[in-house]
């Protein structure tokens, strides 16, 4: 299983990292997210980095979410989902080999917006275990359950507008959660963030969990 | 029986083939050749009935099946952002091969000079249809299942094909063709069966010399 993980993400990076795809329009994206927010909620430095961490955490769903759908197109391309199947690969591995490659390339991503964020809402960075655990957990989290909704939605003609549709109430905890805990985090308060923290975990072990239990199925349906 | 919207594509298909055998399937348009070799590797639903390939129930070990098979079919099934010789050393690994056999493939399709690093999705469609077939020989296979394989290729890349084709029943692989054409493809065959309206309505010994299994 982490053979075909390893060989899938492998696979995957590849891909985007020769079609620069993240690099030149994802990323852009969320940048411009941020610089939009910014702009919508004037230039009152004390608003930005009051709602901060709730802004950093939209903006990584909605360019998650392109992530996501981007991991799916690959494969409908000259049918190479059909080849997936054919490859005798593990359908847990395929989950955590895709899943793995749109981590990564959030955890990327959340780099490069916290210093958006820090730049462009002047938040000052503090509790720093807590910031990466709710990152680690958040990003795992996303792209478990994104990875999942992914395949639900890669077999159907209306899959672009789906998956929004489908991922978003699905990752809202994850948003709130996040934001919490980020909040607690940057006020100086840990002992609020822990428990947001706790739920991050939960949510990520459950969906990696069923990813690895019901991907291959739902790739042969796909 | 495999069904293709309300309609049985694949009806009362009883088909044994040995190791080593390449049987050419024929038939019209439609007649289920697709659908047949889809079947065998997993691809097609099935209704009902039972087959069983290299020794896997295809119901329950889909997995074991395909880690075993080759299919070349209508499309390529190739990742474009990849270079050739990505596409092929990940249809290697997939199939627990060593990325050697990518780069042999390669140099049998005439794939190991300039078209190496280029990525699939910037090569004509016949360079594109010698790169699949690359995908499936870098697999090593035991049972081939080439779908209207000839389409596509240039003179060379037919012979080419013709000589895989035949070494791989002489190491005791099986191989299926579905094929238009004929001449061709009987020129390689051991056995032809026919099908029409999914069902196989005939089939033939081809009388020339068997291919041994090594």
């Amino acid at each position: 299983m982490w053979r075909d993980a390893a060989l899938v993400a492998g696979k995957d990076l590849r891909v985007e990292a020769r079609s620069r795809v993240g690099v030149n329009q994802v990323v852009p994206f969320a940048l411009l997210v941020l610089v939009v927010f910014a702009f919508a909620l004037d230039s009152d430095r004390d608003t930005l980095s009051a709602v901060g961490p709730g802004l950093f955490w939209v903006t990584v769903m909605f360019s998650g979410l392109l992530a996501i759908q981007r991991s799916f197109v690959i494969e409908s391309d000259d049918d190479a989902r059909d080849a997936l199947r054919l490859s005798g690969l593990d359908g847990a591995g395929i989950f955590l080999g895709k899943a793995g490659a749109v981590a990564a390339q959030l955890a990327v991503l959340e780099v490069v917006l916290a210093l958006g964020v820090v730049v462009l809402y002047d938040v000052h960075l503090h509790g720093p275990v807590m910031l990466l655990l709710t990152c680690l957990a958040a990003t795992v989290g996303v792209a478990a359950a994104g990875t999942v909704y992914g395949i639900i939605a890669a077999g159907l003609r209306v899959r672009d507008t789906l998956l929004p549709l489908l991922v978003l109430p699905v990752l809202a905890p994850v948003l709130l959660a996040a934001a919490r805990a980020c909040e607690a985090a940057l006020a100086g308060t840990p002992a609020d963030g822990w428990p947001w923290v706790r739920l991050l975990f939960v949510f990520a072990t459950i969906y990696v969990t069923f990813g690895v239990v019901a991907f291959g199925p739902l790739l042969e349906e796909a | 029986m495999s069904l293709l919207g309300r309609f049985p594509a694949l009806a009362g298909v009883d088909l044994d083939v040995a190791a080593g055998e390449v049987v050419l399937v024929q038939g019209s348009n439609g007649a289920g050749k697709t659908t047949l070799l889809r079947a065998c590797a997993g691809l097609a639903a099935f209704g009902s009935g039972e087959a069983e390939v290299l020794g896997h129930d295809l119901r329950k070990d889909r997995r074991a099946v395909r880690r075993c098979i080759g299919l070349l079919g209508h499309a390529t099934f190739l990742y474009d952002d990849l270079t050739v010789a990505d596409n092929l050393t990940f249809a290697a690994r997939s199939a627990g091969v060593d990325r050697s056999a990518a780069a042999e493939a390669m140099a049998r399709l005439g794939l190991d000079g300039r078209l190496r690093d280029v990525p699939a999705g910037k090569l004509s469609a016949g360079q594109r249809r010698r790169v699949a077939l690359a995908a499936v020989v870098s697999r090593r296979p035991d049972l081939w299942l080439l779908d209207e394989p000839h389409a596509g290729l240039d003179a060379a890349g037919r012979n080419v094909l013709d000589e895989i084709v035949l070494d791989a029943a002489r190491a005791g692989a099986t191989v299926l063709l579905a094929s238009h054409e004929l001449d061709r493809a009987a020129a390689l065959a051991t056995r032809t069966v026919t099908m029409a309206g999914g069902q196989v309505t005939g089939g033939l010994l081809v009388p020339r010399e068997p291919i041994h299994v090594a």
